[in-house]
């Protein structure tokens, strides 16, 4: 078996879903390497290169893929995937784009959003915003896959591998990059975090989710929130947990205000410890937190923030 | 402007699943059906294109059984002009999806094909992007915002950092995220008449298309239950149970 798994970055650093990625692969096979695919970005390169378990990392390093856009990045993986039995990226945004552009030119399936790699062949997904768990065979010559990188423990940083350039420039001049708004955050990423504090609807409103930053520049946490805190103009896209936004599994989740959606409960039931704190304890959320506290979030949260 | 709006029909987002007892599958016998939440966004967005002058025709199109036709008039009632229902009993992947639905865009030749970026069932998260490659489209997928001028659409992407602006020549597959628009009801008049609208009936196995998968189900289990824990009294109580019993916080 050899894999091919599509490194996680943004041309600065790698992000560890990669190292999570390589952990998966390690399940499949053992001849493992790494594709960074973007522009300036042979600092990723040397960095992948660390990973236990990899055997090379490649680069394509060109304006081109400056911005990973689906049709240049796919058409790339495509010409490089004849050499490999499984393609592995990480369900982000980033993933999800191209990796089923690759799967179709490949005239393959793609199984997206694995949490378990049973064998070579044989994998596991939730389904059904994860009230379903299903295991699925593959018989396609080249598997296509994206893994959820929460399920998933990262591979160490103690590797050497070799590290070569791959020439293959592919540029669609039916799409290009305008802009992009990036929220610059000192805390950590919701996907690597180890303490997630997410808000709801119960905060009321953008300006109350400041109740949130002192616990979690105490625990060092990154700060979620529900969909329908997203969907109500409180908070920005990008901090949405769930179904449709990211999925995590951090150490510690602390759940305020929010009644815990089966939709947001799909994105954050893998934590390890689940705190709820809600004023209404008939609240779904309490079902699966493991520590709930029943009462007026404005009157914990500072109380809250004080005991840390 | 032409547009193609494919659409699935999906358990209704608010009925909870439950796997049959041996473990072949999820249990679907009479649990409400709906419009997948994501193709209703890819109708509305598709009617507001219509109302402020920039398409001036409307496709849906489904797959599957003759059942369909109650999503297909759904998006009949919502504003489309006709439909094209592909006609199979056969349980799908979204490479075969998107092969079918290649015929038809080979066919229609629409400008904008819009979809929804996931289904609710199997929340695969890959058949616009397929019909994209296939059809050698270019692609805005999880759009918040979608603006068409000059030949061009730009896309506004909800990605893991933030927003994403990409302009892509037409036509184009875009696929909606949750936040593209909120879809409207259907008023009773339309969908009275919805129901005089033109359904093109196609059978799948006309269409050339290989219709075989190459994945198979092996089983599918009922998710481990997380078991809710205790209730504390306050603050103090929760906190020593943090650093004490669960030990995640120091």
């Amino acid at each position: 078996m050899s894999i091919l798994v599509y490194a996680e970055h943004d041309n600065e650093s790698l992000k560890t879903e990669t190292n999570k990625l390589v952990h998966a692969a390690s399940a499949a096979g053992d001849d493992i390497t790494v594709l960074v695919v973007g522009e300036n970005c042979g600092a990723v390169a040397q960095a992948a290169a660390k990973i236990t378990g990899v055997s090379k990392v490649l680069v394509a390093d060109n304006v081109a893929y400056a911005h990973q856009l689906a049709e240049n990045v796919a058409d790339l993986v495509v010409e490089l995937a004849a050499s490999y039995t499984h393609v592995f990226a990480a369900a982000t945004t980033t993933g999800k784009n191209f990796m089923p552009r690759v799967a179709a030119l490949l005239d393959v399936a793609q199984i997206s959003d694995i949490i378990k790699v049973e064998s070579a062949d044989t994998f596991v997904r939730p389904i059904y915003a994860g009230n379903a768990i299903a295991t699925v065979q593959s018989s396609d010559s080249v598997k296509i896959v994206t893994v959820r990188a929460a399920s998933f423990d990262a591979a160490a940083n103690d590797g050497g591998a070799c590290v070569e350039n791959v020439d293959i420039v592919k540029v669609s001049e039916k799409s290009s990059f305008v802009s992009a708004e990036l929220t610059v955050s000192e805390r950590p990423e919701l996907s690597a975090a180890d303490v997630i504090i997410s808000g709801g609807r119960g905060m009321q409103n953008g300006e109350n989710f400041s109740l949130l930053h002192g616990i979690a520049d105490k625990l060092g946490a990154a700060i979620g929130a529900s969909r329908a805190a997203v969907d109500a103009g409180f908070v920005s896209n990008d901090m949405q947990v769930g179904q449709t936004g990211k999925i995590v599994a951090p150490n510690l989740y602390i759940a305020v205000g929010l009644s815990g959606a089966i939709q947001h409960l799909a994105g954050m039931k893998d934590s390890k410890v689940i705190v709820a704190i809600n004023k209404d304890e008939e609240a779904p959320i309490f079902q699966v937190a493991d520590y709930g506290l029943v009462g007026d979030l404005f009157d914990i949260l500072p109380q809250l923030e004080a005991a840390l | 402007m032409k547009i193609l709006v494919p659409i699935k029909r999906a358990i209704d987002y608010n009925v909870k699943v439950r796997v049959k007892s041996d473990n072949s599958d999820v249990d679907l016998n009479n649990v409400k059906m709906a419009i997948n939440p994501f193709c209703e966004i890819a109708v509305e967005e598709a009617i507001r294109l219509k109302e402020k002058g920039i398409a001036t025709e409307i496709i849906v199109v489904s797959i599957g059984p003759k059942a369909v036709q109650e999503q297909i008039r759904t998006g009949l009632a919502l504003g489309a002009d006709r439909a094209v229902h592909i006609e199979t009993d056969a349980v799908l992947d979204s490479l075969q999806i998107a092969k079918l639905l290649k015929t038809v865009v080979d066919k229609e030749l629409p400008d904008l094909v819009i979809l929804g970026k996931q289904a609710i069932d199997s929340d695969n998260n890959q058949t616009g992007q397929m019909l994209a490659a296939l059809t050698g489209m270019p692609q805005g997928t999880f759009a918040s915002e979608v603006s068409v001028a000059n030949g061009k659409v730009n896309v506004t992407r909800e990605i893991d950092g933030g927003l994403q602006t990409v302009s892509l020549t037409l036509p184009a597959v875009v696929t909606t995220d949750l936040r593209l628009n909120e879809p409207r009801y259907a008023s009773l008049p339309n969908i009275m008449k919805a129901k005089r609208k033109p359904i093109d009936v196609i059978s799948a196995a006309d269409l050339g298309v290989n219709l075989s998968s190459n994945i198979k189900l092996l089983k599918v289990m009922a998710p481990e239950q997380r078991k809710g824990g205790v209730k504390v009294a306050d603050v103090a109580e929760l906190v020593a149970k943090l650093k004490n019993e669960a030990k995640v916080i120091s």
